[in-house]
């Protein structure tokens, strides 16, 4: 096997190992930016991932499933904005407790759906003459729709925040709220509506496993991609540019451990299978550590945000 | 027209009466949450509690498998409790407990004919220190550079349950076992004994035992008084003098430690093996118990008796064809409430008419 047979397919699967986690960094990065943690996104991501496989199944449409991923996502966080920005709740333990309601619920929900094939996933889509391109087609452009989103969207996302009025009113809403109070900026629904939309993008990449990667519906099938997206903001410095090569640099491991078990590679699959955690513990190290804790973390993040006390 | 306006005042010290009935108010909130949403998924929600309840409290069976869940409830939302007193978000205690559960088994299978007075004694040591070392994992990293605790310490639990599973699968497998996931089976001497003739085990001793223990220390000595200076501000507590990096290594040390414990009380008291899926997430389960009890120990024990009748209603269901997943759910809902209940305790709602007039609640 020539080194191009391996690492060709490597990093193409790469990419769609990396999808789902960049919808939920995408996500939890927004979150971030307005100012609030969402320790969530495990549970958002696996009551989008069932909600958005039990819609396919129910209308024969993965969009309408995609649809219903966003909806159900959007109003999970929506009870996490409604705990940490209206009653001023502790964000970890808020978080915390919409991941254990999002796995109790998915579990319950999905029941019946174990093991059920979904009839129309989001198939493989090669993108016109792009995808012809030599190596680089292959990688980047022989993949699903949900895949070509996700690169208009970090684009997008990246041109709203530096540069736009609002994306700059989203920055200083986590740095700081009451300056933007004072401006006459309603900060409390602002941060309803970026923790709400957050969500949605949360449900989008628990639908991206579900309806395109697996595509099955599993119990726990998001298997900590949640918690490793929230990883992923840090070492992404909140800038969505830094969360698209994190994404594929986690789903490059992802991919790496399967393909070096499909070729009969004499390591345990269990030590395989370890390798996404342990590297997202060691890069969250790495990077803490050369910016010696001096992240450009947004300044009020996790702050509650109360008027009376500016 | 008056439009009255709510206003929330913050109280100069949290109501103890709020702090008192916010959770039995949430726990009953959450039931009926969870019975419109048993309903709309075509349950009957009448049935299915009583038998969730009927089945657990009913029943000799059922209130000694209630008690061998709360055991393990117990000392990890012990463990996890000492930790959040400081801030310091440790939700590692399923890998904690599953690295206990390792530490402890090693003796058995390697050793197999120790003595009991010995063997136990040795577990008791190997699953603490197995846990508190897994927990140092996230404790060095949090100490010298800030590294968030919360994402190291919840990547280690994957780690530590596939670990386990490759001992189980692989080297640990036992011949006989006709290929389950399971390690040879524990001597006699390496069994946690029973209280009574029952299931219940000696481990229930120990997190009794620990809860006292965590609640002097929290109450009366400057070791306990200086974690809860650190977990209401750091600054503060390094201008007292207080070392801080060295509280978050002891702290976390001692928390994985008894989330250890729990993992060899699980193997030695109840499976007398090490096998593949040895926790339904305890240590998830812990975090919601030990904020329900407002990291209080004594108040810990009584709520883990809750969780685990939740946990054996939880399984009670399956057989009426209601998933299991519904108590993880209820938890989740608990917990909500609780949160959302807390404002009640630290803040006055003030409904305020135009006019100026004030209504205080």
């Amino acid at each position: 096997m020539s080194i191009q047979e391996f690492l060709i397919p490597l990093l193409a699967t790469a990419i769609t190992a990396g999808t789902p986690i960049l919808y939920a960094a995408i996500g939890e990065l927004i979150t971030e930016r307005a100012g609030i943690i969402n320790l969530g996104v495990e549970g958002i991501m696996l009551v989008g991932a069932v909600s958005g496989f039990m819609a396919a199944i129910a209308t024969g449409s993965p969009w309408m499933g995609l649809l219903a991923s966003m909806l159900a996502g959007g109003a999970v966080a929506l009870i996490h904005a409604f705990l940490t920005i209206t009653l001023r709740a502790n964000q970890v333990v808020s978080g915390l407790s919409l991941t254990i309601f999002g796995t109790g619920l998915s579990g319950y929900l999905g029941k019946s759906y174990i093991g059920i094939p979904v009839a129309k996933p989001f198939d493989i889509m090669p993108l016109g003459p792009l995808a012809k391109i030599p190596i680089i087609g292959p990688i980047f452009f022989q993949h699903d729709i949900l895949v070509y989103i996700s690169y208009g969207l970090v684009i997008v996302l990246w041109y709203y925040m530096y540069r736009t009025r609002p994306g700059l009113n989203l920055r200083a809403l986590g740095e700081n709220p009451a300056a933007m109070d004072a401006l006459g900026i309603n900060v409390f629904l602002l941060r309803y509506i970026y923790v709400v939309v957050g969500g949605m993008f949360g449900g989008v990449g628990g639908a991206y496993l579900s309806l395109a990667y697996a595509p099955s519906w599993l119990e726990n099938m998001t298997a900590g991609r949640g918690w490793i997206a929230v990883a992923l903001v840090i070492f992404a410095l909140w800038n969505p540019l830094r969360a698209l090569l994190g994404s594929y640099l986690f789903g490059g491991i992802d991919a790496l451990g399967f393909r070096l078990q499909v070729l009969n590679v004499q390591i345990s699959p269990f030590f395989l299978k370890m390798l996404p955690y342990l590297f997202t513990v060691l890069v969250l190290v790495v990077v803490v550590a050369r910016h010696k804790g001096r992240l450009s973390t947004p300044g009020a993040l996790g702050l509650p945000y109360d008027r009376e006390e500016r | 027209m008056n439009r009255l306006t709510v206003k929330l005042e913050k109280r100069l010290t949290p109501s103890p009466v709020m702090a008192f009935i916010i959770p039995f108010i949430s726990v009953i909130l959450a039931l009926l949450l969870g019975a419109i949403f048993l309903s709309l998924t075509g349950q009957k929600p009448l049935d299915v509690y009583a038998t969730m309840f009927g089945e657990t409290l009913g029943s000799k069976y059922g209130l000694t498998e209630t008690m061998v869940k709360a055991i393990p409830l117990m000392l990890t939302s012990l463990g996890v409790s000492l930790a959040f007193k400081m801030q310091l978000w440790n939700i590692g205690a399923e890998g904690q407990l599953y690295m206990g559960a390792f530490g402890a088994s090693w003796l058995p299978l390697t050793f197999p004919t120790l003595p009991i007075y010995l063997m136990l004694p040795g577990m008791i040591l190997l699953g603490m220190a197995a846990g508190g070392l897994w927990a140092l994992l996230t404790a060095l990293p949090r100490a010298i550079w800030k590294v968030n605790e919360i994402i190291t310490s919840l990547m280690l639990n994957y780690v530590a349950i596939l670990w386990v599973d490759y001992l189980v699968y692989g080297p640990w497998k036992d011949p006989k076992g006709s290929n389950f996931p399971l390690s040879a089976p524990f001597p006699d001497a390496a069994r946690l004994p029973g209280l009574g003739n029952s299931r219940i085990h000696a481990g229930l001793i120990f997190a009794v035992l620990l809860a006292i223990i965590l609640a002097v220390v929290f109450k009366y000595s400057r070791w306990g008084y200086s974690i809860k200076v650190i977990g209401s501000s750091e600054r503060a507590a390094s201008y007292a003098g207080m070392n801080i990096k060295r509280n978050i290594f002891w702290v976390m040390f001692i928390s994985g430690a008894i989330s250890g414990l729990a993992g060899m009380a699980e193997v030695s008291g109840i499976i007398g093996k090490l096998q593949h899926g040895l926790s339904p997430g305890y240590g998830y389960t812990a975090i919601i118990v030990a904020w329900l009890s407002k990291l209080n120990p004594l108040t810990i024990i009584i709520v883990s008796v809750l969780f685990g009748a939740l946990q054996v209603g939880g399984y009670s269901v399956q057989l009426m064809g209601v998933p299991a997943a519904v108590a993880t759910m209820l938890q989740g809902a608990i917990l909500f409430f609780v949160l959302g209940g807390d404002i009640l305790t630290n803040y006055r709602v003030i409904l305020a008419s135009r006019k100026g007039e004030e209504v205080r609640h």
